[in-house]
Protein backbone atom coordinates (compact mmCIF):
# COMPACT_ATOMS: atom_id res chain seq x y z
CA UNK A 1 0.00 0.00 0.00
CA UNK A 2 1.16 3.66 -0.80
CA UNK A 3 0.13 4.92 2.50
CA UNK A 4 2.28 2.46 4.41
CA UNK A 5 4.90 2.98 2.20
CA UNK A 6 4.91 6.81 3.61
CA UNK A 7 4.91 5.57 7.53
CA UNK A 8 8.10 3.06 6.51
CA UNK A 9 9.78 6.02 5.48
CA UNK A 10 12.63 6.87 8.47
CA UNK A 11 15.39 8.71 8.28
CA UNK A 12 18.50 6.65 9.43
CA UNK A 13 21.33 7.88 10.83
CA UNK A 14 23.93 5.90 12.33
CA UNK A 15 21.46 2.68 12.70
CA UNK A 16 19.31 4.82 14.67
CA UNK A 17 15.62 5.41 13.00
CA UNK A 18 13.83 9.22 13.12
CA UNK A 19 10.05 9.71 11.56
CA UNK A 20 10.99 13.79 11.03
CA UNK A 21 13.49 14.79 8.46
CA UNK A 22 13.45 17.88 9.50
CA UNK A 23 16.17 18.68 11.99
CA UNK A 24 16.29 22.17 13.39
CA UNK A 25 18.76 24.25 15.67
CA UNK A 26 18.45 25.87 18.67
CA UNK A 27 19.99 28.87 18.03
CA UNK A 28 18.87 32.89 17.52
CA UNK A 29 15.86 32.63 19.18
CA UNK A 30 14.23 35.55 21.75
CA UNK A 31 14.04 32.98 24.80
CA UNK A 32 14.16 29.08 25.52
CA UNK A 33 10.51 28.79 25.55
CA UNK A 34 10.13 30.16 21.91
CA UNK A 35 12.84 27.73 21.11
CA UNK A 36 10.73 25.30 22.67
CA UNK A 37 7.66 25.91 21.20
CA UNK A 38 8.88 26.31 17.84
CA UNK A 39 10.71 22.89 17.78
CA UNK A 40 7.38 21.36 19.06
CA UNK A 41 5.39 23.09 15.50
CA UNK A 42 8.25 21.93 13.46
CA UNK A 43 7.86 18.13 14.71
CA UNK A 44 11.85 17.65 14.48
CA UNK A 45 12.91 14.66 16.68
CA UNK A 46 16.57 15.77 16.72
CA UNK A 47 17.80 19.55 17.52
CA UNK A 48 21.50 20.66 17.12
CA UNK A 49 22.98 22.04 20.51
CA UNK A 50 26.26 24.02 21.53
CA UNK A 51 28.69 23.76 23.99
CA UNK A 52 29.16 26.96 25.69
CA UNK A 53 30.39 27.77 29.37
CA UNK A 54 28.18 27.89 32.97
CA UNK A 55 27.59 31.43 33.37
CA UNK A 56 28.94 31.07 36.90
CA UNK A 57 27.96 34.03 38.41
CA UNK A 58 24.38 33.81 38.04
CA UNK A 59 23.38 30.35 39.19
CA UNK A 60 19.70 30.83 38.51
CA UNK A 61 19.95 31.08 34.95
CA UNK A 62 18.08 28.69 33.17
CA UNK A 63 19.12 25.82 31.39
CA UNK A 64 18.07 24.38 27.91
CA UNK A 65 17.60 20.81 29.11
CA UNK A 66 15.00 22.16 31.53
CA UNK A 67 13.49 23.53 28.33
CA UNK A 68 13.72 20.98 26.03
CA UNK A 69 13.69 17.47 27.43
CA UNK A 70 17.10 15.13 26.29
CA UNK A 71 15.28 11.75 26.71
CA UNK A 72 12.96 13.03 24.19
CA UNK A 73 14.69 15.04 21.57
CA UNK A 74 17.77 13.69 20.57
CA UNK A 75 20.43 16.42 21.07
CA UNK A 76 22.92 16.72 18.28
CA UNK A 77 26.18 18.70 19.84
CA UNK A 78 27.70 20.89 17.42
CA UNK A 79 31.03 22.73 17.13
CA UNK A 80 29.88 25.63 16.10
CA UNK A 81 32.40 28.79 16.46
CA UNK A 82 35.27 26.03 16.04
CA UNK A 83 37.62 27.22 13.54
CA UNK A 84 40.54 23.91 13.87
CA UNK A 85 40.38 20.19 14.39
CA UNK A 86 41.86 20.72 17.98
CA UNK A 87 39.19 23.16 19.61
CA UNK A 88 36.76 20.94 17.60
CA UNK A 89 37.73 17.77 19.49
CA UNK A 90 38.02 19.52 22.86
CA UNK A 91 34.27 20.67 22.38
CA UNK A 92 33.04 17.25 21.36
CA UNK A 93 34.87 14.96 23.77
CA UNK A 94 33.51 17.41 26.26
CA UNK A 95 29.88 17.19 24.79
CA UNK A 96 30.07 13.38 25.35
CA UNK A 97 31.01 13.81 29.22
CA UNK A 98 27.80 15.70 29.52
CA UNK A 99 25.57 12.78 28.93
CA UNK A 100 27.41 9.85 26.36
CA UNK A 101 26.29 11.84 23.73
CA UNK A 102 28.08 10.01 20.54
CA UNK A 103 25.75 11.15 17.64
CA UNK A 104 27.49 14.70 16.63
CA UNK A 105 27.49 17.31 14.52
CA UNK A 106 30.60 18.60 13.28
CA UNK A 107 31.61 21.89 11.90
CA UNK A 108 35.17 23.21 11.60
CA UNK A 109 35.00 26.64 10.18
CA UNK A 110 37.28 28.58 7.88
CA UNK A 111 36.51 31.98 7.67
CA UNK A 112 34.51 33.89 9.98
CA UNK A 113 32.59 36.47 7.47
CA UNK A 114 31.81 33.82 4.75
CA UNK A 115 31.76 30.64 7.47
CA UNK A 116 32.67 28.55 4.69
CA UNK A 117 34.18 25.57 6.06
CA UNK A 118 37.46 24.55 6.06
CA UNK A 119 37.71 20.93 4.83
CA UNK A 120 41.01 20.17 5.47
CA UNK A 121 40.70 20.32 9.12
CA UNK A 122 37.56 18.70 8.92
CA UNK A 123 38.39 15.69 7.15
CA UNK A 124 41.21 15.25 9.39
CA UNK A 125 39.10 15.82 12.69
CA UNK A 126 36.33 12.73 11.08
CA UNK A 127 38.82 10.73 10.75
CA UNK A 128 40.27 11.40 14.74
CA UNK A 129 36.18 11.18 16.05
CA UNK A 130 35.31 8.01 13.87
CA UNK A 131 37.80 6.37 15.38
CA UNK A 132 36.91 7.32 18.73
CA UNK A 133 33.27 5.72 18.42
CA UNK A 134 31.33 9.42 17.70
CA UNK A 135 28.68 9.18 15.28
CA UNK A 136 29.75 11.91 13.18
CA UNK A 137 27.47 14.10 10.95
CA UNK A 138 29.82 16.28 9.42
CA UNK A 139 29.16 19.99 7.18
CA UNK A 140 30.83 20.27 4.57
CA UNK A 141 31.15 22.16 1.06
CA UNK A 142 28.49 21.40 -1.93
CA UNK A 143 31.83 19.33 -3.06
CA UNK A 144 31.41 15.92 -4.49
CA UNK A 145 35.03 14.95 -4.29
CA UNK A 146 35.34 16.51 -0.43
CA UNK A 147 31.83 14.69 0.44
CA UNK A 148 33.15 11.51 -0.65
CA UNK A 149 36.20 11.80 1.47
CA UNK A 150 34.12 12.48 4.31
CA UNK A 151 32.99 9.04 3.74
CA UNK A 152 35.86 7.00 3.50
CA UNK A 153 37.00 9.17 6.83
CA UNK A 154 34.23 7.62 8.85
CA UNK A 155 31.35 10.03 8.58
CA UNK A 156 28.09 8.47 9.56
CA UNK A 157 26.10 11.72 7.38
CA UNK A 158 27.16 13.80 5.25
CA UNK A 159 25.68 17.47 5.06
CA UNK A 160 26.28 19.57 2.48
CA UNK A 161 25.63 23.55 2.33
CA UNK A 162 23.20 24.93 0.49
CA UNK A 163 24.68 28.30 0.86
CA UNK A 164 26.60 30.20 3.87
CA UNK A 165 24.87 29.57 7.49
CA UNK A 166 22.10 32.13 8.09
CA UNK A 167 22.47 33.91 4.54
CA UNK A 168 18.64 32.52 3.42
CA UNK A 169 20.29 32.36 -0.31
CA UNK A 170 18.47 28.88 -0.39
CA UNK A 171 20.04 26.03 -2.72
CA UNK A 172 22.80 27.55 -5.01
CA UNK A 173 24.32 24.54 -6.32
CA UNK A 174 21.72 21.46 -7.50
CA UNK A 175 23.96 19.92 -9.39
CA UNK A 176 26.53 18.83 -6.68
CA UNK A 177 23.88 18.54 -4.02
CA UNK A 178 22.72 15.61 -6.94
CA UNK A 179 26.11 14.35 -7.55
CA UNK A 180 26.84 14.19 -3.63
CA UNK A 181 23.19 12.23 -3.16
CA UNK A 182 24.19 9.43 -6.21
CA UNK A 183 27.39 9.06 -4.83
CA UNK A 184 26.57 8.03 -1.24
CA UNK A 185 25.13 5.51 0.72
CA UNK A 186 25.46 7.94 3.88
CA UNK A 187 22.26 10.21 4.32
CA UNK A 188 22.93 13.56 3.29
CA UNK A 189 21.41 16.46 4.96
CA UNK A 190 21.27 19.77 3.44
CA UNK A 191 22.92 22.26 6.36
CA UNK A 192 22.85 25.68 6.87
CA UNK A 193 21.49 28.28 3.97
CA UNK A 194 17.91 27.79 3.86
CA UNK A 195 15.60 30.80 3.73
CA UNK A 196 11.79 30.13 3.37
CA UNK A 197 9.77 26.53 3.32
CA UNK A 198 9.97 26.07 -0.55
CA UNK A 199 13.77 25.14 -0.29
CA UNK A 200 13.41 22.82 1.92
CA UNK A 201 11.07 21.15 -0.28
CA UNK A 202 13.51 21.12 -3.80
CA UNK A 203 16.33 20.01 -1.04
CA UNK A 204 14.03 16.97 -0.96
CA UNK A 205 13.30 16.92 -4.48
CA UNK A 206 16.89 16.54 -4.95
CA UNK A 207 16.90 13.16 -2.93
CA UNK A 208 18.13 15.01 0.41
CA UNK A 209 17.75 12.63 3.28
CA UNK A 210 16.63 15.45 5.67
CA UNK A 211 17.41 19.01 5.92
CA UNK A 212 18.79 21.03 9.20
CA UNK A 213 17.15 24.67 9.68
CA UNK A 214 18.27 27.59 12.08
CA UNK A 215 17.81 31.33 11.25
CA UNK A 216 14.99 30.47 9.04
CA UNK A 217 12.79 29.80 11.40
CA UNK A 218 14.20 31.62 14.42
CA UNK A 219 14.79 34.53 12.65
CA UNK A 220 11.60 34.79 10.77
CA UNK A 221 8.64 37.27 11.87
CA UNK A 222 6.32 34.36 13.23
CA UNK A 223 8.77 31.76 14.45
CA UNK A 224 6.43 28.76 15.11
CA UNK A 225 4.26 29.35 11.99
CA UNK A 226 7.47 28.99 9.76
CA UNK A 227 7.79 25.86 11.63
CA UNK A 228 5.22 24.61 10.63
CA UNK A 229 5.58 25.75 7.29
CA UNK A 230 9.82 23.91 7.04
CA UNK A 231 7.75 20.93 8.71
CA UNK A 232 4.96 20.27 5.77
CA UNK A 233 7.32 21.40 3.36
CA UNK A 234 9.90 18.66 4.14
CA UNK A 235 7.50 16.07 4.30
CA UNK A 236 6.18 17.42 0.62
CA UNK A 237 9.21 17.50 -1.01
CA UNK A 238 9.95 13.61 0.68
CA UNK A 239 6.25 12.75 -0.77
CA UNK A 240 7.43 14.27 -4.17
CA UNK A 241 10.56 12.40 -4.29
CA UNK A 242 9.12 9.21 -3.63
CA UNK A 243 6.66 9.38 -5.97
CA UNK A 244 8.29 9.93 -8.94
CA UNK A 245 8.25 12.55 -11.30
CA UNK A 246 7.39 13.25 -14.49
CA UNK A 247 9.84 13.15 -16.89
CA UNK A 248 10.41 17.15 -18.77
CA UNK A 249 9.81 17.56 -22.03
CA UNK A 250 10.07 20.30 -24.34
CA UNK A 251 6.59 20.56 -25.90
CA UNK A 252 3.25 20.53 -24.42
CA UNK A 253 1.02 17.10 -24.05
CA UNK A 254 -2.46 17.75 -24.09
CA UNK A 255 -4.13 16.40 -20.54
CA UNK A 256 -7.23 15.61 -22.41
CA UNK A 257 -7.73 12.94 -24.57
CA UNK A 258 -6.84 13.90 -28.12
CA UNK A 259 -9.82 10.99 -29.45
CA UNK A 260 -13.30 11.72 -29.56
CA UNK A 261 -13.03 15.60 -29.72
CA UNK A 262 -16.20 17.02 -31.52
CA UNK B 1 44.56 27.91 56.04
CA UNK B 2 46.13 29.15 53.08
CA UNK B 3 44.21 30.58 50.18
CA UNK B 4 45.09 30.17 46.79
CA UNK B 5 43.49 31.54 43.33
CA UNK B 6 42.27 29.04 40.47
CA UNK B 7 40.24 29.99 37.63
CA UNK B 8 36.89 28.88 36.72
CA UNK B 9 35.50 29.60 33.47
CA UNK B 10 37.83 32.13 32.99
CA UNK B 11 37.33 34.38 36.46
CA UNK B 12 39.86 34.24 39.08
CA UNK B 13 38.30 32.59 42.43
CA UNK B 14 40.36 32.65 45.54
CA UNK B 15 39.63 29.18 47.38
CA UNK B 16 41.51 27.15 50.31
CA UNK B 17 44.57 25.53 49.15
CA UNK B 18 43.80 21.53 48.49
CA UNK B 19 40.42 22.40 49.03
CA UNK B 20 38.18 19.72 46.86
CA UNK B 21 36.88 20.30 43.37
CA UNK B 22 32.99 19.10 44.66
CA UNK B 23 32.98 21.08 47.16
CA UNK B 24 33.59 24.05 44.73
CA UNK B 25 31.27 22.58 42.49
CA UNK B 26 28.58 22.69 45.20
CA UNK B 27 28.92 26.26 46.23
CA UNK B 28 28.81 27.55 42.18
CA UNK B 29 25.25 25.28 42.25
CA UNK B 30 26.82 23.21 39.66
CA UNK B 31 24.04 20.46 38.42
CA UNK B 32 26.62 17.24 37.68
CA UNK B 33 24.14 15.55 35.58
CA UNK B 34 24.27 18.56 33.22
CA UNK B 35 27.75 19.62 32.51
CA UNK B 36 31.20 18.55 32.04
CA UNK B 37 34.23 19.13 33.32
CA UNK B 38 37.87 19.71 32.95
CA UNK B 39 40.84 20.72 35.01
CA UNK B 40 43.61 22.23 32.88
CA UNK B 41 42.65 21.13 29.86
CA UNK B 42 41.57 17.48 30.76
CA UNK B 43 38.62 16.06 31.13
CA UNK B 44 37.17 15.25 34.82
CA UNK B 45 35.18 11.73 35.69
CA UNK B 46 32.29 13.64 37.38
CA UNK B 47 31.93 10.95 39.42
CA UNK B 48 35.96 11.59 41.03
CA UNK B 49 35.41 15.23 42.18
CA UNK B 50 36.06 14.58 45.47
CA UNK B 51 38.91 12.83 44.95
CA UNK B 52 40.44 16.13 43.36
CA UNK B 53 42.69 18.80 45.67
CA UNK B 54 42.66 22.10 44.31
CA UNK B 55 46.23 23.88 43.40
CA UNK B 56 47.63 26.93 42.76
CA UNK B 57 46.43 28.32 39.35
CA UNK B 58 44.47 25.35 38.56
CA UNK B 59 42.37 26.05 35.71
CA UNK B 60 39.11 24.37 35.41
CA UNK B 61 36.14 24.70 33.03
CA UNK B 62 32.06 23.71 33.06
CA UNK B 63 30.27 23.84 30.16
CA UNK B 64 27.07 22.81 28.76
CA UNK B 65 24.33 22.75 26.25
CA UNK B 66 22.83 25.94 24.94
CA UNK B 67 20.70 26.91 21.80
CA UNK B 68 23.11 26.55 18.50
CA UNK B 69 22.79 25.81 15.02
Amino acid sequence: MEEDSLKKDKLIIAKKKFDSRLIVGTGKYKSMSECAKAIKFSGAEIVTVAVRRVNISNKNKPLLMDYIDPKKITYLPNTAGCFNSKDALRTLRLAREIGGWKLIKLEVLGDKTNLFPDMIETLKTTEVLAKEGFKVMVYCNDDPLMAKRLENSGADAIMPLAAPIGSGLGILNKINIQIIRKQTKLPVIIDAGLGQASDATIAMELGCDGVLVNTAIAKAKKPFEMALAFKNAVLAGRQSYNSGRISKTLMGNPSSPIEGII
Amino acid sequence: MKKIKIKVNGKIKTVLNNSKLSDLLKNLNIPLNKVAIELNQEIIDKKKTRNINLKKDDKIEIVHFIGGG
